[in-house]
């Protein structure tokens, strides 16, 4: 029984399967429609935001880690001091993902039935920032550097042997924070997923307040009010960035290959995965005339769907199904908006295309050192 | 009435007189050339410190291994066996094919790590991003881009093997065929 529970985790935890169902059921948790809304209440997944869903979903993390602590290869990764604060990572996001969408749904009900916000304040009763503020600040930081020095003492850092060039660790991981980006270099050359990506992050997060103009939900939490930016954060913060955190933690093994979590780490298993370029895909496999000297010709046909896919679908949105769009947000705002939201579906698409058909790079001009 | 007291009319501003130092002036010429020499001593200051620099790139004692040097004779290497022997001290895996010998180097072409050759697989595999390559050095799993280079070995007059790593040579750009990349043994 066990090792059936054990082997399925193990098998819906190949990110493939995993990444599907997470993609599949995000629309239907975080509805950025009226549409899927009516979805989500139909489904009952309004009731993961109660106190009881909540306890629910509290309980199966616990049962999955103790499940974990339990099984003689999960463990392994669990009791690892590098892979802590993952553990920490796994409950506080999902606690404070659920403590804001708990508010939000409180306050959507608030606001239906035509009642102040739950953070709404009477501006009557004042609040001194001393020592109302501070106090707690204060009392917070001390525990907070508490809970630091027994973590410290407790888990002493991995030292490991010297440094030496001409030996890799197996398997060689970045520090956890990094390993979302470790894990986007395994599909993107690295000036794309090392440079290009992280800029455009950065880039595109400072560029929200200048986006999302919605004056509602400002001072506090609501669900209604903005679902879609709600949305398109959330896919980007959990589906994009700890996801893979958490798959480049838990699920890579020697040479990098997956591994389920309950599965042991061998650096014996064999997993092939003999990458192909679309190039090769188009001139060697199905033209079968051999690849083009000139490396333009060789790539053309992935330079004709990079150069589509960003160009040409933002223009088919517009007169398509984001209709409305453009007239409101104006041309400018419109095409970096949609250019963000295509860079962020390209590593889904990448992972999916090297997962499926094995191929590596849609572009590969690797004469130049430019590949995508 | 606020406005007037707060900006100062034009006929009023003349009456405050710029205030002369009580100390020395110094004078318009003395002034250059004190500039000048401050100027100089600056860009004396910025150019030495520069030059310091850019001799500190350049050590008297350099600790690594020299960069070219020999691995013994061709017959000490079987056919159709990576050597492992050189990768700690040298950074080259040695191998014999049918066709000859050549020395690929142990930096993965994606981001840098050391791949390790996994005998069973028949594949170098490096341990960080999961790149694959052939015996051959060619790249066919992983995000790696292109192929491991290969260094220059040549034969010594006395018949021993010789590797000058100064001198690499790239798939990509067509270099395997040039002399040096493979010695035919």
């Amino acid at each position: 029984m066990l090792e059936l529970i054990k082997n399925t985790i193990d098998f819906l935890s190949q990110p493939s399967i995993s990444l599907t169902m997470i993609l599949v059921a995000f629309p239907f948790v975080f509805p950025p429609t009226e549409k899927f809304d009516v979805w989500h209440r139909k489904l009952k997944l309004h009731k993961i935001w109660t106190k009881q869903g909540g306890m629910i979903g509290l309980v199966f993390i616990t049962l999955y880690f103790f499940l974990g602590f339990t099984d003689e290869h999960f463990s392994l990764i669990l009791k690892k001091p590098d892979n802590v604060p993952i553990i920490f990572i796994i409950y506080s996001v999902l606690f404070f993902l659920w403590l804001s969408m708990y508010q939000a749904y409180e306050n959507d009900q608030r606001l239906a039935a035509g009642e102040p916000v739950a953070e709404y304040y009477p501006a009557k009763e004042k609040v001194l920032v001393w020592p109302d503020l501070v106090f707690i600040e204060f009392i917070a930081l001390i525990l907070m550097t508490v809970f630091l020095l027994i973590w410290s003492i407790a888990l002493p850092a991995p030292l490991e042997q010297a440094a030496n060039p001409t030996l890799s660790p197996n398997p060689a991981k970045a520090p956890w924070y990094f390993l979302g980006l470790q894990e986007m270099l395994v599909y993107f050359d690295p000036w794309i997923a090392g440079v290009l990506f992280p800029s455009l992050m950065i880039l595109g997060l400072m560029a929200i307040p200048y986006f999302d103009r919605n004056k509602e939900g400002s001072g506090y939490y609501s669900f209604a009010q903005r679902r879609k930016s709600i949305f398109i954060f959330l896919y980007g913060w959990l589906v994009l960035w700890i996801f893979p955190i958490v798959v480049g933690t838990f699920f890579r093994g020697p040479n990098w290959n997956f591994f389920g979590p309950f599965e042991e780490w061998s650096v014996a298993k064999v997993v092939a995965l003999s990458n192909v370029n679309l190039s090769d895909y188009i001139w060697v496999k199905m033209l079968r005339i051999g690849l083009p000297s000139n490396p333009l010709i060789r790539e053309s046909v992935g330079i004709v769907f990079i150069l589509a896919y960003f160009g040409l679908i933002p223009i088919v949105l517009a007169r398509g199904k984001l209709r409305a769009l453009p007239e409101k947000l104006g041309p400018i705002r419109y095409g970096l908006i949609v250019f963000l939201a295509l860079a962020m579906m390209l590593l889904p698409i990448k992972m999916y295309l090297r997962w499926t058909l094995n191929l590596k790079y849609i572009i590969a001009i690797p004469e130049a050192f430019f590949n995508i | 009435m606020t406005d007037a007291s707060a900006t100062p009319t034009p006929s009023e501003a003349p009456a405050q007189e710029p205030q002369q130092d009580s100390a020395e002036p110094i004078e318009r010429k003395s002034f250059l050339s004190w500039l000048s020499v401050g100027w100089i001593a600056f860009a004396a200051a910025t150019g030495g410190f520069f030059t310091m620099m850019g001799r500190f790139m350049f050590p008297n004692v350099l600790f690594e291994p020299p960069q070219s040097f020999t691995i013994g004779f061709p017959d000490d290497f079987q056919i159709g066996v990576v050597d492992e022997r050189f990768k700690d001290s040298r950074g080259i895996w040695v191998v014999r094919s049918y066709d000859g010998l050549y020395a690929l180097s142990t930096v993965c072409t994606h981001l840098g790590c050391t791949p390790n050759w996994l005998i069973t697989d028949n594949k170098f595999k490096c341990p960080c991003h999961g790149s694959g390559f052939r015996k051959s050095g060619i790249n066919f799993e992983g995000p790696a881009p292109r192929p491991l280079e290969r260094y220059k070995v040549t034969l010594t007059e006395d018949g021993q093997v010789f590797v000058d790593k100064s001198v690499k040579f790239q798939y990509e750009k067509g270099q395997w065929d040039l002399p040096g990349a493979i010695l035919k043994v």
